[in-house]
């Protein structure tokens, strides 16, 4: 065959399918119990006319009695009022001693005869144009000294069987119809019910972080338990190549670094020897490149550190304005150079929760481009404020301020902004500080001073 | 008698004689047509006296003029003998509910079902074939001159009784039906023979007081009018009152013990032609046995049955009962066994 067979068909949902299946089953069952039902009530209801005719006979054949050599029979009037039990049927009787009619329809005539006395023969036959059930009952008469064998036979059409068989059979199928409805409620109920644990394992691994890659520790049911570790030994390994990338860089970073600080040192030196202004010039230019790279491997090396130390962060308690303290009076010997003054205004307390190290380096980030983009002899305000559950460090300097782009893309990876001139810097700075932030559920806030001068910068975190 | 168009209903009397005159061996006592103003003859055979039927039969062409009833009056049983030798009838009504059913059960009647039928109660209708639309109980009537000082009996027991202590006025001087002759006589005789063993005291009582046999209810009621006889026990009640109506000379014994109920009955035979004409008639027949009115027809209908006075057993029931007297061995001995009484 050279054909393809058609595309299985693919199910959109699970639910649906289940729900489909087990309707499926009901319906399939629903029909079958009808069927049953109906068969088991026709049967019970030809049983029962089987009876009556059988009792019938048999009063009749009671009712047989032998006077001076002759056989005798007076119907018996409830052998016949019976018969009308059933529903409103034609009636025929015979009586019949040794082949001879005494009674009744000469042309009823049963296919075979009883034997013994208690024989009874129940057959169905075509009678009059109507099918009937015919019984034929047996009774030995004495006539004279002769024992006669009398054949009693009373039949009856089967329209109130079929009636009766009709009735029942409808009501089973009412009934059949309305499991065939629970069970298909049932079914969809069923369905939901079993797929919760699947839609709440997916909710979980949606609402995780985009930087969480901790392995689920759900209890879920057996079937998911693959999914699950699975699902975590995937996290793992990401996670473990995130790392190997990291400490990759951070390698590289650090191998580059040294032979930098190699090269600048002879150009440093090289300068002072050269006489032509040309040249200088262009020792100048070396000593500016090499300064941007050393400046971009050392921030990927803080932004690499960020990284891994976010995925398991500390959660020591740090004191912001000890925090701001450390970061300003480090900073303060550059900014002296340029005669910058930065002035210092925190709280008491100032407790959150984090990793010292990755906030330190957030603070000095933003206090370096203060410093940075500030010209000379100017201020800088460091300001610690509570605000309800949060607290609030703030940079504030009087120097160019952010240059009219959209504030949150300064944050974006190598992006620097279009006021940076001659000045050295790779565009991780504030990289890192939202990372940081971030991994602290506290954010970064970029802004223009109300009075239009400087820039403002809030390093915004959750209080203790 | 109807004036109609003469030439209209000789030609047409005779173009339906020539085209189908009912076949088969059975004697009619009457017969009279009603052609209507179509084609169509709605043959009927029926054990009721025109005297009695006639004013429905008027009130049927009155409704629907194109009907043309064609009405033969006959016994009951040659009403079972013109079926069962297959004569082309189109309704056949009598009052023997036993030879109706067996007919019916014999395969000789036609399935028939309308509005009318399926609001019939369902004691009177047998398989849609057979349905009863009058319910008449059989009565005792006395002529009030003969029965002079005598106290009236309430049951069978004290008529009984009021038999023995009277030779001399009941003899010679009850009549009752001669059930060897009379289908409906022996309709009532058995199945008031298996409700009560006061039965054949009464008939053998009957037998030594010379009781005067009948074939009819109507030639009963009249000798018991003119006097010639002192009682007519079972009689049909229907005809009885109807003559109590207009003869102060009669009058019912009411016997509470209890009483025979019998619905008279009508089907469609097997062999009708008209039938569309047949359904009319039958829908139009049994809406006279829903009616609420038991005065506007001699015949009373079915709800009289209902009545608590009428019967202690309902009406005679129909089913495959009625079957049981009719069976030539039980036939013969009951014949035999009331004959005994009767005939001494
Ligand atoms: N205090 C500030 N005043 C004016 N512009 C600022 C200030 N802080 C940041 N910027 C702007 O935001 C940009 C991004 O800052 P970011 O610290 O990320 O980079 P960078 O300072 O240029 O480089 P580096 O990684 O060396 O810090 C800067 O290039 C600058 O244009
Ligand atoms: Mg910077």
């Amino acid at each position: 065959m050279s054909r393809k067979s058609p595309p299985s068909m693919v199910w959109r949902s699970i639910g649906q399918r289940l729900t489909l299946l087990l309707a499926l089953i009901a319906a399939v069952l629903a029909v079958l119990s009808w069927w049953m039902v109906s068969s088991f009530a026709r049967e019970a209801a030809e049983r029962t006319q089987d009876n009556i005719l059988v009792a019938s006979a048999t009063t009749i054949a009671e009712a047989l009695r032998s006077e001076q050599g002759v056989i005798r029979l007076e119907l018996p009037y409830s052998a016949f009022a019976m018969l009308g039990a059933i529903g409103e049927d034609r009636v025929f009787y015979r009586v019949a001693a040794d082949g001879t009619v005494l009674t009744g329809y000469d042309d009823l005539i049963p296919p075979t005869l009883p034997q013994s006395p208690s024989d009874v023969v129940v057959s169905t036959l075509e009678f009059r144009g109507d099918p009937v059930r015919m019984v034929t009952v047996r009774r030995t008469v004495l006539a004279g000294q002769q024992p006669v064998p009398v054949m009693v036979s009373v039949a009856q059409t089967r329209a109130g069987v079929a009636e009766i068989g009709l009735g029942l059979s409808r009501t089973a199928g009412l009934l059949s119809v309305a499991f065939f409805a629970l069970a298909v409620g049932l079914s969809a109920f069923a369905a939901r019910s079993s797929l919760q644990p699947l839609n709440s394992f997916a909710q979980a691994v949606t609402r995780r972080g985009p930087s969480d890659l901790r392995p689920l520790r759900r209890r879920v049911p057996d079937e998911l338990e693959p999914l699950q570790s699975s699902l975590n030994r995937l996290m793992e390994r990401l996670g473990q190549s995130i790392r190997r990338s990291e400490e990759f860089i951070a390698e590289a970073a650090h191998r580059v670094r040294t032979p930098l600080a190699t090269v600048r040192a002879q150009a440093e030196l090289a300068l002072h020897t050269v006489e032509k202004d040309s040249e200088r010039e262009m020792l100048r230019r070396v000593i500016r490149a090499v300064d941007e790279s050393s400046r971009s491997a050392s921030q990927l090396l803080d932004h690499a550190t960020v990284s891994f130390r976010a995925d398991a962060l500390a959660q020591e308690r740090v004191d912001l304005g000890e925090l701001a303290a450390r970061v300003t009076a480090s900073l303060r010997p550059t900014a002296e150079m340029k005669d910058i003054s930065i002035r210092l205004d925190t709280a008491e307390d100032a407790l959150v929760r984090g990793d010292a190290i990755l906030l330190e380096s957030a603070l000095r980030n933003v206090l370096d481009n203060s410093v940075k983009y500030s010209p000379e002899e100017t201020e800088i305000m460091v300001s610690l404020t509570r605000d309800e559950a949060t607290w609030r460090l703030m940079v504030r300097d009087y120097g160019r301020g952010f240059s009219g782009e959209p504030l949150p893309e300064l944050t974006g990876r190598f992006r620097r902004g279009r006021n940076v001139e001659k000045i050295v810097g790779s565009g991780l700075g504030l990289t890192i500080a939202e990372e940081v932030l971030q991994a602290h559920a506290g954010r970064l806030e970029l802004s223009t001073p109300e009075d239009g001068a400087g820039a403002c910068v809030a390093l915004i975190l959750p209080a203790a | 008698m109807r004036r109609v168009d003469l030439t209209r209903s000789l030609s047409a009397a005779i173009a339906y004689v020539l085209a189908s005159l009912p076949l088969g061996a059975f004697e009619i006592e009457d017969r009279r047509q009603y052609p209507g103003t179509g084609p169509d003859m709605v043959r009927v055979i029926s054990t009721a006296d025109l005297d009695v039927f006639e004013p429905f039969l008027l009130r049927l062409q009155q409704e629907q003029p194109e009907i043309g009833i064609d009405y033969y009056v006959a016994s009951s049983t040659e009403v079972h003998n013109a079926i069962r030798s297959g004569a082309a009838f189109d309704i056949a009504i009598s009052s023997a509910m036993d030879l109706q059913f067996q007919l019916a059960n014999d395969g000789y009647a036609q399935l028939y079902q309308s509005d009318v039928t399926d609001a019939l109660p369902a004691w009177a209708r047998w398989r849609d074939q057979v349905f009863a639309f009058t319910a008449e109980p059989a009565v005792a009537v006395i002529s009030r001159a003969r029965f002079e000082g005598l106290e009236r009996p309430q049951t069978r027991q004290e008529l009984i009784a009021l038999l023995r202590a009277h030779p001399d006025i009941f003899d010679a001087s009850v009549g009752t039906y001669d059930i060897r002759v009379s289908g409906l006589g022996y309709l009532f005789a058995t199945q008031e023979a298996r409700n009560s063993d006061t039965f054949w005291r009464l008939s053998e009582l009957m037998g030594q007081q010379r009781a005067a046999l009948y074939c009819c209810s109507a030639q009963m009621i009249d000798d018991v009018a003119s006097g010639r006889l002192v009682m007519a026990y079972n009689v049909l009640g229907s005809y009885a009152v109807e003559r109590i109506a207009r003869d102060d000379r009669l009058e019912i014994l009411e016997l509470e013990d209890y009483s025979t109920v019998m619905l008279r009955t009508a089907f469609i035979p097997r062999t009708a032609t008209q039938s569309e004409g047949a359904a009319l008639f039958l829908d139009r027949l049994l809406r006279e046995g829903l009616r609420q009115t038991p005065d506007a027809w001699v015949l009373p209908p079915l709800g009289a049955a209902d009545q608590p006075e009428s019967s202690t057993y309902g009406p005679i029931r129909l089913g495959p009962a009625l079957l049981v007297y009719l069976d030539r061995l039980n036939r013969e001995a009951f014949l035999s066994a009331w004959s005994d009484a009767m005939v001494q």
